[in-house]
């Protein structure tokens, strides 16, 4: 089914269709007043192409296969017929419960080992537009890894985390990164709050801030640790958290360690929000029936796996509406979306004031290791005194500090940040009209620079993989358990730094591929 | 009895045996009903009454919800403004404006600063850049990630090293990768914060013995084990673990260890060991606990430990049998859905591990000077000193506690008079949200092999001349 919004001014959100605001932008009020500082963008169009039955009823024979194989090679294994790769349990350790659930094991040893060699490949270099991977060699379903001693150079990247290209880091940038390592070395030993606050990241947080244009912000050392542990700090156990289904595993363990009440509303499915907002209020706690302290909601810029970027407007009228709070994740959309590459709240031209809290990494567009919080004053030194990371946990590293300034500095004053958000929008762009015309299940929404093709079949992750690299391109296959059973996927991140004809080529090879390993299952319609 | 009315009798017990069926069916009839008689009556769940639109809509507008965060003054007028660091956390920082010494930062191998690391960090940049664009498993594994495995794995003495990206969601991430909703985890009651928050991710039954006391988890592990013969199926399938530290970041004690390898094997009971402070500090080639106890890793389940504090670099790992360290990458949450170990950490770790190797003495000349160290404050009065002899991380508390806001703002201003004379120390930071929140405060002295005798001679003076200062202002107010 697909969503189409037209542009134009909202009446708000209460008369949306099933999975979007209908009317073009939000102002967030009801009853149609249009407010002069937001901007209507495109239509928000995105699209999630239901499973072919053909494939639903051939993929569950594909894992039954698997699945059939699987016991004979157990069987032969225990029998010794086989030789056994895994890793077996001391036998000192009789008499203990077994370590590992029987499932899960099973799918690792018969499933997962099998296409191994799409994943961890290692590289030897930065990984920039193209990437150096170290050669592997695969035998006995994926147990036996040897390393041929060769280099594979040039290899077109569609799976890094690289949107703006600043990965390569060559000239100057690199020379402040390393003038930052001399001078503060990259250990610090020691958390925030003891002495491990660097004058360096006081003005990684006022160039964060003012990039942002909100009040304050404060870093963190590790993205995933920032959402973890900041969930905790704002929300308790008398507080309901209502989450996108698709959030990430991050935001599930921060919600998970707040003892919080959570909630999964359907993706993007600002009805089903709003009625998980009004009966949380109508209902309060359950059993008890006392209000709530808090509503927090929780969402992303855009997911990572289904390429979709979250509906600010809708929500941000709800959140107004019943006066809940509003958290978003921005690790993959900070960089890459918004005419200023500000994010999501830049793309829909809302003030990010209007976000409670805006969490984003360092790791994704920068890159480096990190994550920050920004948000009004209270709420950055509230984290500041109680947040556990900045208590517990040493604080980031100088070099890279310095590499998240230099690039917030690089794309806010020069034309160079402008230049490679719009090539990063017009590479979005013109990589998913190819693919949809080739006939591809492409998910997500068309500005995303997440692109998911859908495969569904497992074994036909391991064949487009590997067609792709022989064919000297990069990608990302993703099965279970990182997405659902039947769900089986390729991801394409791209990236600013890819040109025109490296596109092109790309696209030509993934019809090629795709047609060998029968991925095309919209040709034709 | 008449005769009359015995025959009467006879006639129906006859006629009974005549007819057994009848008597069977009204004999269970009789039954059933003295049954229902005497069972609990089941109560029918009542159907909650669903809310009207309106009345939803009420609902909503009088409801009131709390501020996200509590307002600006009120946080900053109840805590400390953070330090300011101006420039390294080496053997000498500049803090708050202050040139001091540095007691606070766990740098215990003195790698901050080592111009071999500094060549290898900057090799490592020009290489790879600072990032690695992605988690382990889409194209965020390098060459030098593998490298660094390897030779911890080696290091350690163990078959496998998996390396996360920071050290505190190390231990976060590695609990819950196995045990899981229904296991039972024995954990120390001091253990530090990021313990506490991997065994409350795991959703396991969590529990805590007193710090250090084998008796104590001696006896609730035999609990455990009369439990267990109750119910033998269920202990057959449920995962008991025993989660420690090497040295204790909250004490400086260190843990028993052969009397722990003993409970595992006797009680069936897997032992983890979190040595993120004996890493690189115990033992004759600095491999921790195990090595100072003559304790081969087989017997340890997994090692989990971090490369921030000797090895002065960022990140953690863990090690173990290829058994059980494998699994994490596939169920680890910090290993799989974060972004991996930038490559300069990796090579500053790298480095830092090779010149450990290089020179072995590095571990008992740390030892010899914490020890001295510890000895030189031991007698100063009115405070105590808490820590295994030979840890270069131990704690100072108030002899005789007062109140805990009383002993903490003591604390602060020793810490604040140890600055103004050239000592940095720091306060040992602890929240509400800690499991044990009426654990005593501290400062919390962490030596460096780089200090000469010298220089803790006088660090001692300065300390032991602060504390008496404070001493007597309090007594003042």
């Amino acid at each position: 089914m697909t969503v189409v919004t037209k542009n134009g001014v909202s009446n708000g959100v209460s008369n949306g269709v099933s999975n979007g605001v209908s009317n073009g932008v939000s102002n967030g009020v009801s009853n149609g007043k249009h407010s002069p500082h937001v901007r209507p963008v495109r239509a928000f169009q995105e699209t999630f192409e239901p499973m072919p039955l053909s494939a639903s009823i051939f993929a569950s024979v594909n894992y039954m296969f698997l699945g059939l194989f699987g016991v004979i090679r157990d069987f032969l294994r225990t029998n010794k017929i086989e030789k056994v790769f895994t890793a077996s349990e001391d036998p000192e350790m009789k008499g203990f419960a077994p370590l590992y659930d029987d499932f899960l094991s099973f799918y690792h040893r018969n499933a997962f080992m099998r296409i191994i060699e799409c994943l961890t490949r290692p590289l030897a270099r930065a990984p920039g537009a193209v990437l150096h991977i170290v050669e592997r060699e695969f035998s006995n379903a994926g147990w036996v890894c040897k390393y041929t001693g060769k280099i594979l150079k040039n290899v077109v990247n569609l799976g890094s985390y690289n949107y703006l290209g600043i990965s390569e880091n060559k000239g100057k940038s690199t020379k402040v990164v390393i003038e930052a390592a001399k001078k503060y070395g990259v250990g610090i030993c020691s958390p925030r709050r003891e002495v491990g606050n660097l004058d360096i990241h006081s003005e990684l947080e006022q160039v964060v801030a003012e990039y942002l244009d909100v009040e304050a912000s404060i870093s963190f050392g590790m993205g995933f640790a920032t959402n973890v542990m900041t969930i905790p700090s704002l929300v308790d156990k008398d507080c309901l958290v209502l989450g996108d289904e698709h959030n990430h595993a991050s935001i599930a363990t921060g919600c998970k360690l707040s003892n919080a009440t959570i909630r999964r509303f359907k993706h993007n499915n600002m009805e089903d929000l709003e009625k998980k907002l009004c009966d949380g209020i109508a209902y309060g706690q359950p059993r008890t029936h006392r209000p709530w302290k808090k509503i927090l909601i929780v969402v992303e810029g855009v997911y990572s796996m289904e390429g979709s970027i979250t509906n600010l407007a809708g929500i941000v009228a709800l959140k107004k509406k019943y006066k809940a709070y509003l958290y978003i994740d921005e690790a993959h959309s900070m960089g890459a979306l918004g005419k200023r590459a500000r994010g999501v709240t830049d793309y829909f031209g809302i003030d990010a004031k209007e976000v409670d809290v805006i969490m984003g990494t360092f790791s994704k567009f920068f890159p480096g290791q990190g994550g920050f919080i920004a948000g009004s004053r209270a709420i950055i030194e509230h984290l500041r005194a109680d947040s556990a990371i900045a208590s517990y946990a040493t604080s980031m590293s100088a070099p890279v500090c310095q590499q998240a300034i230099s690039v917030f500095n690089m794309l806010s004053s020069t034309e160079e940040g402008k230049k490679k958000t719009k090539q990063l929008a017009k590479n979005c762009r013109m990589f998913r009209q190819g693919l949809k015309k080739a006939g591809f299940i492409v998910y997500g929404n068309d500005d995303s620079p997440i692109v998911p093709v859908m495969i569904f079949y497992p074994s036909k992750m391991l064949g487009f993989s590997r067609e792709m690299l022989e064919r000297g391109f990069a990608v990302v296959v993703a099965g279970y358990p990182a997405t659902p059973v039947l769900g089986s996927r390729v991801r394409f991140c791209l990236s600013a730094t890819l040109t025109d004809k490296q596109i092109q080529d790309a696209l030509s090879a993934i019809i090629d591929v795709g047609d060998l390993v029968q991925m095309t299952y919209l040709k034709g319609k | 009895m008449d005769v009359d009315k015995l025959w009467i009798v006879n006639e129906a017990i006859q006629s009974a045996l005549q007819t057994p069926y009848h008597v069977i069916f009204e004999g269970l009839l009789v039954i059933w009903i003295l049954r229902l008689i005497f069972s609990k009556p089941h109560k029918i769940p009542d159907k909650e009454e669903k809310l009207t639109a309106k009345e939803k809509k009420e609902l909503v507008d009088l409801w009131k919800p709390e501020p996200l965060a509590p307002p600006v003054e009120k946080t900053l007028a109840e805590t400390r403004p953070y330090r300011l660091v101006n420039g390294q956390v080496g053997k000498n920082i500049v803090i708050n404006g202050h040139k001091c010494k540095n007691f606070a930062s766990l740098n215990f191998l003195g790698l901050v600063g080592n111009k071999r690391v500094d060549d290898k960090i900057e090799k490592c940049i020009q290489n790879y850049g600072v990032g690695t664009c992605g988690p382990r498993t889409f194209y965020g594994t390098f060459d030098i990630h593998l490298e660094l495995e390897k030779k911890l794995a080696e290091f350690m003495g163990a078959e496998e090293a998996v390396i996360y990206s920071y050290g505190f969601a190390t231990v976060l991430s590695a609990i819950p990768a196995y045990a899981k909703k229904g296991d039972i985890i024995f954990a120390d009651e001091a253990v530090s914060f990021a313990v506490q928050k991997g065994l409350q991710g795991s959703r396991s039954k969590v529990v805590y013995f007193k710090h250090n006391d084998m008796d104590d988890l001696e006896d609730k592990l035999k609990q455990q084990e009369k439990m267990d013969k109750k119910d033998p199926k269920k202990a057959a399938v449920v995962r008991k673990f025993m989660v420690v530290e090497g040295i204790y970041m909250n004490s400086g004690q260190i843990c028993d260890l052969p009397k722990l390898v003993e409970f595992k094997y006797k009680y069936k009971v897997r032992l983890f060991v979190e040595e993120s402070l004996s890493f690189g500090v115990l033992g004759k080639h600095g491999r921790g606990v195990t090595e100072h106890f003559n304790i081969p890793i087989s017997k340890v389940d997994l090692v989990i430990a971090c490369m921030e504090n000797s090895l002065a670099s960022g990140g953690g790992f863990t090690c173990g049998r290829h058994y059980v360290a494998g699994s994490q990458r596939l169920s680890a949450v910090g290993y799989v859905f974060s972004v991996s170990l930038p490559p300069l950490l990796a090579g500053a770790a790298l480095e830092g591990l090779k010149i450990s190797e290089e020179n072995p003495e590095i571990f008992a000349r740390l030892r010899q000077k914490a020890s001295f160290f510890q000895n030189l404050l031991k007698g100063i009065k009115g405070i105590k000193l808490v820590g295994y002899p030979e840890s270069p991380c131990f704690h100072l508390r108030r002899l005789h506690p007062v109140t805990p806001e009383k002993d903490l703002e003591f604390l602060h201003d020793v810490v604040d008079k140890c600055e103004k004379n050239g000592i940095c120390i720091t306060v040992a930071t602890r929240t509400k949200a800690e499991v044990l929140s009426e654990w005593p405060a501290s400062i919390r002295i962490a030596v460096s092999v780089q200090m000469s005798e010298k220089c803790l001679k006088e660090a001692a003076k300065v300390i032991c001349h602060a504390v008496k200062e404070a001493f007597a202002e309090q007594r003042k107010s």
